[in-house]
C-alpha cells in the first residue's frame, strides 16, 4: 500500500488526500492548524462552480476542467445548489453584457420577464441578464469541514509536522511552497459576508463593471458571499478601498443591501502561476499541486485527480510541468 | 523617438493592468515590440512590496519601465506615490495622474500642475496625463514637463480622438513637444490616426488587455502606430473636393 502524505490541508491538499483514499493510498495530511480556517486562502474562497463564466477571462483548460467539479463535490456528499449563474450590467455598461456573452458558452440571454420568473428579486431592476443554467455553488467552509472530517474518519492522520516515512508526498501548500516553486505569486482577494434575510437571492450574481466588478454568492440563512476583487499582491490586508468598491458595488445591485449587516471582511492571498493556470510537476518523490489562482473549489477536483492518476499509473497529465519535476 | 534624453525604439506604449494573466501579458508586449511599459504602483505596494512578484515579471519583459501615479485624487497623494515609485523601480520617470473626477477620471488641471512642479523640483522627469487643454499644456511646460500626454478620450472608454479639432491645435501650438496621446484609444484605427496627426506615440492598456486576444490586438495597434508614423513622415496630400485622375484621361480612346 502507498503511503502518501499530503502537505498543506486548503482545498487541494484535502481533494487531493481524498482521491488518494479513494485509490487505497495510506495517507497522512501535515499542516500546521488542525482544521481549516482562516490562515488558509480557501476558507475565503467564493465558493461559485462557475466554470463557463470564468472562461470569459481564464484559459480553455479551466474551463473544460472545472466543468467536473460541481459532481465532484456532490459524490463526495457536500451540498452543491445548482442553480446556474447569472450576470448582469448597470445601465450604461449593457454592452458589457454581449461581450461577455460572446466570450462565454453554456448561456441564455434572459428578457426582463424570463429574469423576473428566474429570480424574482432582480425584478424590474434589469431588463436583461445572462443565465447559464449548469453553473453550481457550495459553501467553501463547509466544503472543506466535510472533506476533512470524513478523511479523518477514514483513518487519515492530520498532524502539524510529518510523521513516520512516506512514498510519495504531495505538496498542496499553496503559496508557501513558494520556497520550492519561485515563479509563484500572491493575487489578493478580498470578501465580504453580508447578513441580508429580506433579499432572496438564490444563485450567485455577477455585476459586470469595468471598474468594480462584483459577486454575490447566497450562503444560505440570509447570508451573502461578495467578492471579485484582484490585486496584483501578496499582502492579506484588509482594504478600505476595496471593502468601499465591494459594497458599493453590491448596494448598486440591489439597495437593500445598504440595511444589511456586514458579519464579517476577509482578504488573503491565492497562488498563482504567471499563466494563472495550475501546475502539477515531480521533483523526486514528490508532485506539487499548486497555483490554483481564483479557481481552488472549481479545479482542485481535477488537478486532484490528475495527480492521483500521474503517482499511480505514472502518466503525464495535461498542466504538468517538466520544470517543476 | 526620444524622451527625457532616452533614446526609444518603439512609438507604441502599453499599460500593464487587466491583462488575463501575466503571460497574456508578457505576449503582448513580445507580439507588439511595445517599448514602454506603465506601471500602476499605488495599489499594488501595499505594506512589505507587496506586489513585488507582480513587478519582478514586468522587469523580465526589458523594456522601458515607466511608473504611474494611477488612482490618485490630489497632488499629495500623486508626490507621495512618485516618491515610492521611485524608489521602487529606480527611475525617475513618473507618470503623473492626478485625477479630478470620479466618474470621468478626467485629469484635475490645478492638481496636475501643483505636483508637476514639486516632481519637477525633486529631480522628477514627468510625463503629465492631461486634457487637449492648450493653456494647461503651457502651465505644464513652464511647470518643467518635457513631454505632454493629452487623453484621447476617458480612460478606459475606448472612443478614440473625441476632439480632433482640440488634438490638432495642442499639437500645432508645441511643434517641438515629444507628445503621447494617453487614454481613451479602442482601436487601432484611432491610434492610427493620433500619429498622422503628428503625435509622437500612443499608450493604451484597457484596448489590449480587454482583448479576447490581447496579444494580437497589440500587434494591430504596434502595425497602426507604424503606418500612422510612416504617413506622417511623407507628408500627406492635402484632401480637396473635385476628382484628380491620377491617369491622364487624355489617352484613354487609346486604350479602348
Amino acid at each position: 500500500m502507498t503511503r502518501a502524505r499530503v502537505l498543506g490541508a486548503g482545498v487541494a491538499g484535502l481533494c487531493v488526500a481524498t482521491e488518494l483514499v479513494a485509490r487505497g493510498c495510506k495517507v497522512s495530511v501535515v499542516d500546521p492548524a488542525p482544521r481549516p480556517g482562516p490562515h488558509g486562502c480557501s476558507w475565503w474562497a467564493g465558493g461559485m462552480l462557475a466554470p463557463f463564466c470564468e472562461g470569459e477571462a481564464a484559459e480553455e483548460p479551466v474551463v473544460r476542467l472545472g466543468r467536473e467539479a460541481a459532481g465532484w463535490w456532490r459524490r463526495q456528499g457536500v451540498a452543491v445548489e445548482g442553480r446556474g449563474t447569472l450576470v448582469v450590467t448597470l445601465g450604461r455598461d449593457r454592452r458589457e453584457l454581449d461581450r461577455f456573452a460572446r466570450r462565454t458558452e453554456g448561456h441564455r440571454m434572459l428578457d426582463e420577464a424570463a429574469l423576473a420568473a428566474l429570480e424574482p428579486e432582480l425584478a424590474g431592476r434589469f431588463d436583461r441578464a445572462l443565465y447559464f443554467p449548469d453553473e453550481a455553488h457550495l459553501d467553501p467552509r463547509a466544503a472543506l469541514g466535510h472533506l476533512r472530517d470524513r478523511l479523518a474518519g477514514e483513518g487519515v492522520a492530520f498532524a502539524a509536522e510529518p510523521g513516520g516515512p512516506a512514498d510519495l508526498t504531495f505538496d498542496c501548500r499553496g503559496l508557501a511552497a513558494r520556497d520550492v516553486l519561485p515563479d509563484l505569486r500572491g493575487v489578493k482577494g478580498e470578501m465580504a459576508v453580508l447578513r441580508a434575510p429580506e433579499i432572496r437571492l438564490t444563485r450567485p450574481v455577477r455585476l459586470l463593471h469595468p471598474r468594480f466588478p462584483l459577486y454575490v454568492v447566497p450562503r444560505g440563512d440570509g447570508r451573502f458571499m461578495l467578492g471579485a476583487t484582484q490585486i496584483e499582491s501578496d499582502e492579506r490586508v484588509r482594504r478600505v478601498r476595496s471593502v468601499l468598491e465591494l459594497l458599493s458595488a453590491a448596494y448598486a445591485l440591489h439597495p437593500a443591501f445598504g440595511e444589511a449587516e456586514l458579519v464579517e471582511i476577509g482578504a488573503d492571498a491565492r497562488p498563482a502561476f504567471p499563466d494563472n493556470l495550475p501546475r502539477l510537476g515531480r521533483r523526486g518523490d514528490t508532485i506539487h499541486v499548486n497555483g490554483l489562482f481564483r479557481h481552488g473549489f472549481l479545479l482542485a477536483p481535477a488537478l486532484a485527480r490528475m495527480a492521483a492518476e500521474a503517482a499511480s499509473d505514472g502518466t503525464r497529465p495535461e498542466l504538468w510541468h517538466e520544470d517543476h519535476g | 523617438m526620444r524622451l527625457y534624453g532616452t533614446e526609444i525604439a518603439s512609438r507604441l506604449m502599453l499599460g500593464t493592468a487587466q491583462y488575463p494573466s501575466p503571460a497574456a501579458l508578457g505576449e503582448a508586449f513580445r507580439r507588439s515590440g511595445a517599448g514602454i511599459a506603465t506601471v500602476s504602483v499605488r495599489r499594488e505596494a501595499g505594506g512589505e512590496r507587496a506586489g513585488a512578484a507582480f513587478w519582478d515579471l514586468i522587469r523580465e519583459l526589458g523594456v522601458q519601465i515607466l511608473p504611474n501615479t494611477a488612482g490618485c485624487h490630489s497632488a499629495r497623494e500623486a508626490v507621495t506615490t512618485a516618491r515610492m515609485a521611485r524608489e521602487l523601480f529606480d527611475t525617475n520617470w513618473i507618470k503623473l495622474e492626478v485625477i479630478g473626477h470620479a466618474d470621468t477620471l478626467q485629469p484635475d488641471p490645478f492638481g496636475l500642475v501643483e505636483a508637476a512642479r514639486i516632481l519637477t523640483d525633486d529631480g522628477f522627469q514627468v510625463f503629465p496625463y492631461t486634457t487637449e487643454d492648450v493653456v494647461l499644456a503651457d502651465r505644464l511646460l513652464a511647470a518643467g514637463c518635457e513631454v505632454l500626454m493629452p487623453w484621447g478620450a476617458p480612460i478606459g472608454t475606448g472612443l478614440g480622438l473625441t476632439n480632433i479639432y482640440g488634438l490638432r491645435t495642442l499639437r500645432a501650438q508645441f511643434p517641438d513637444v515629444p507628445m503621447v496621446v494617453d487614454a481613451g484609444l479602442g482601436l487601432p484605427s484611432q491610434a492610427a490616426m493620433a500619429m498622422e496627426m503628428g503625435y509622437d506615440a500612443v499608450l493604451l492598456n484597457t484596448a489590449v488587455a480587454k482583448a479576447g486576444d490581447p496579444a494580437a490586438m497589440a500587434e494591430g495597434f504596434a502595425r497602426a502606430v507604424e503606418a500612422g508614423r510612416l504617413a506622417c513622415e511623407a507628408d500627406p496630400m492635402e484632401p480637396r473636393d473635385m476628382a484628380a485622375p491620377s491617369t491622364p484621361v487624355i489617352g484613354r480612346a487609346f486604350l479602348e
